[in-house]
């Protein structure tokens, strides 16, 4: 009895489950495959498009680098460290997942803006953001952190706080305990959080639409184009953004992930 | 030299509290308490690794209490060895002459002393997940001992290793510490690891020090019923001691007089381990004082050992080789004599 229970408990869970999983595939799976090889290429070599998805990588690659140099050291402090208001700190981090992403933007359009205290100071040393690449760098940066930094912690929370201790006694300051002995350990982890942000920011609309529509990422080409062209119009491009993103996806993935494989 | 001066960390749940110790150059002193009762939290202190309340630590005659524990010159070895699982063997025992600027080259011809000394020259170009736990104990031992340490703190070294791996690391911490005349600071919960390895013990419990003294005087004269308790004594109780006829003493333990040798009277402590006591089939001749008749109540088998309680009353366990067991014909229910010194009775 209990082992047709365990049966039918599995098959039903991986139906359901197999409903979820064609859920994701069917639509991009649908587009990707229904697309004409020919007009794929015609829309890859139009300038605009290219360019489009040229700056939609590099601008997330480069909000990704940032919060890389931000984000890693409180990942660190949280994982390593208790203080007061921790759980606060944990809390505001995540804050942006659940921020809708227009409002992000419009959010940060009051602190970055020209008219800003902030986008005084930056404007000073020739930074803008309105209209600007700096704008979509910060709009992903906003948008993305979250998975980097949860990521990053959960990786440095994995390595034995001993071992610092241990490099400590051999004469090893915190700087070189850190750069030592907890990033290479934690780095599949960096890595890993690291390729969530990028695809993260890669994806973003909301947020770049409020600070920068021009120069335009892809997700605002492919949106652009709906509106005024319609479905065919877009869809080359969306299949193209699909594509590239997941050829990246696929291969960070695989790096980082590669070593935890028994 | 270590000198620890009223030393109190706060635990949390608990506190270390005014720990004060003296460890002479050259000593193999082990610290011994059951688990959690802030054993490696001391050592952490003492290393720099964790905060201390007040106190001072002196080591050769400086305070180090304000030092980082870079610059204290301590040595640390983990119970389970925390070797860095991305470096090879050699990279984790050059680790720190590297942080001191060495070359590589400079770093491994400077080790091959303690390589050659531990005898771990097959092992460096492994990764430390293939070694077994006697290996990875030794090559952290190496670790922490190329940078010459004034003071070698271990952790518990023995207590992740299975038996044979314990006895090979228990002779190899033997060796290190007479060939090398190092002080060492070793905690355990392992009594008989502190008698054997410790040149005197300092015995911990619930954040306090209790007692300190070499193993004998902690073995025999424990000088507190933790203490007691701790040091595998069986057989304690709290009893009455009074002036004796002829300038001795006794204590009534049950309706049994004991004979004792203390100056202590009033209600003490009292502990007889059970390997002091001597069973018979018959009354036993001998000088010893006390000699009773008992019954055998209960049995209690632990392999070529047997422990007996024999009821007298009190109730005294006792331990007899199987072969004498079967040789006396005892049995639980049967009778039997017991004998013990009045000096084996431990007063305190």
């Amino acid at each position: 009895m209990t082992e047709i229970f365990r049966h039918k408990f599995t098959f039903t869970f991986a139906v359901l489950g197999l409903v979820m999983l064609l859920f994701i595939i069917w639509p991009l799976a649908n587009m990707i495959f229904s697309s004409d090889p020919g007009t794929l290429w015609d829309t890859l070599v139009e300038d605009e498009v290219r360019e489009a998805i040229w700056l939609t990588i590099y601008a997330s690659l480069f909000a990704t680098v940032f919060g890389l140099l931000f984000g890693v050291p409180l990942a660190y402090l949280l994982a390593r460290r208790n203080f007061p208001g921790k759980k606060i700190i944990e809390g505001i981090v995540d804050v942006p997942i659940v921020v809708p992403h227009v409002a992000a933007g419009i959010a940060l359009l009051f602190v970055f803006g020209r008219n800003s205290f902030l986008g005084e100071i930056f404007h000073v040393m020739h930074i803008d953001f309105v209209g600007e690449i700096a704008g979509i760098i910060i709009a992903m940066m906003f948008v993305s952190i979250p998975f980097l930094i949860d990521a990053t912690k959960e990786g440095f929370k994995s390595v034995d706080p001993r071992l610092e201790k241990v490099a400590r006694t051999l004469g090893a300051s915190p700087a070189q305990a850190f750069f030592r002995i907890s990033l290479p350990l934690a780095w599949r982890s960096i890595l890993s959080g690291s390729v969530m942000m990028w695809a993260r920011g890669i994806s973003e609309f909301g947020a770049v639409l409020v600070l920068t529509y021009h120069p335009r990422i892809a997700s605002i080409l492919v949106y652009e184009r709906f509106e005024s062209y319609g479905l065919n119009w877009s869809r080359p491009v969306a299949v193209l953004l699909i594509l590239v993103c997941l050829t990246v996806f696929v291969v960070l993935r695989y790096i980082s992930q590669g070593g935890q494989r028994k | 030299m270590i000198e620890i001066r009223d030393l109190s960390v706060d635990l949390g749940d608990f506190n270390l509290k005014d720990v004060n110790l003296h460890v002479q150059s050259g000593e193999y002193f082990v610290i011994l308490g059951p688990t959690g009762s802030g054993k490696t939290v001391l050592l952490e202190t003492i290393a720099g690794l964790y905060p201390a309340k007040h106190g001072e630590i002196w080591l050769d005659g400086q305070e180090i209490m304000k030092l980082e524990p870079e610059n204290r010159g301590v040595g640390f070895v983990y119970q389970d060895h925390v070797l860095f699982p991305h470096l090879k063997v050699m990279d984790n025992i050059i680790f720190g002459l590297r942080r001191q600027g060495r070359s590589k080259k400079e770093a491994r011809s400077e080790v091959a002393w303690v390589v050659d000394f531990l005898g771990i020259s097959h092992l460096l170009g492994r990764k430390p997940e293939t070694l077994s736990g006697g290996e990875k104990q030794k090559v952290a031992l190496a670790r922490a001992l190329v940078m010459e340490p004034r003071v070698l703190l271990l952790d518990e070294p023995l207590s992740a290793l299975d038996p044979a791996g314990k006895e090979k690391v228990q002779r190899e911490l033997r060796r290190l510490h007479e060939r090398l005349n190092l002080t060492v600071l070793h905690v355990t919960h392992d009594f008989e690891e502190a008698v054997s390895l410790g040149d005197r013990i300092a015995v911990i419990g619930e954040g306090r020090i209790r007692q300190v003294g070499n193993p004998e005087e902690i073995f025999h004269k424990p000088g507190s019923e933790f203490v007691a308790r701790f040091a595998l004594a069986r057989n304690i109780t709290v009893a009455d001691v009074q002036d004796g006829d002829d300038g001795g003493a006794f204590a009534i333990v049950g309706e049994t007089r004991l004979e004792v040798l203390t100056d202590l009277r009033g209600k003490c402590h009292l502990s007889l381990r059970p390997e002091d006591i001597l069973v018979s089939a018959e009354p036993f001749k001998s000088s010893a004082r006390n000699s009773f008749k008992g019954k055998i109540t209960r049995v209690l088998d632990k392999g070529s050992i047997l422990y007996l309680t024999v009821s007298v009353p009190p109730d005294l366990i006792c331990m007899v080789t199987r072969r004498s067991f079967a040789e006396m014909e005892l049995k639980e229910g049967g009778e039997v004599h017991v004998t013990f010194k009045a000096s084996a009775v431990h007063v305190f």
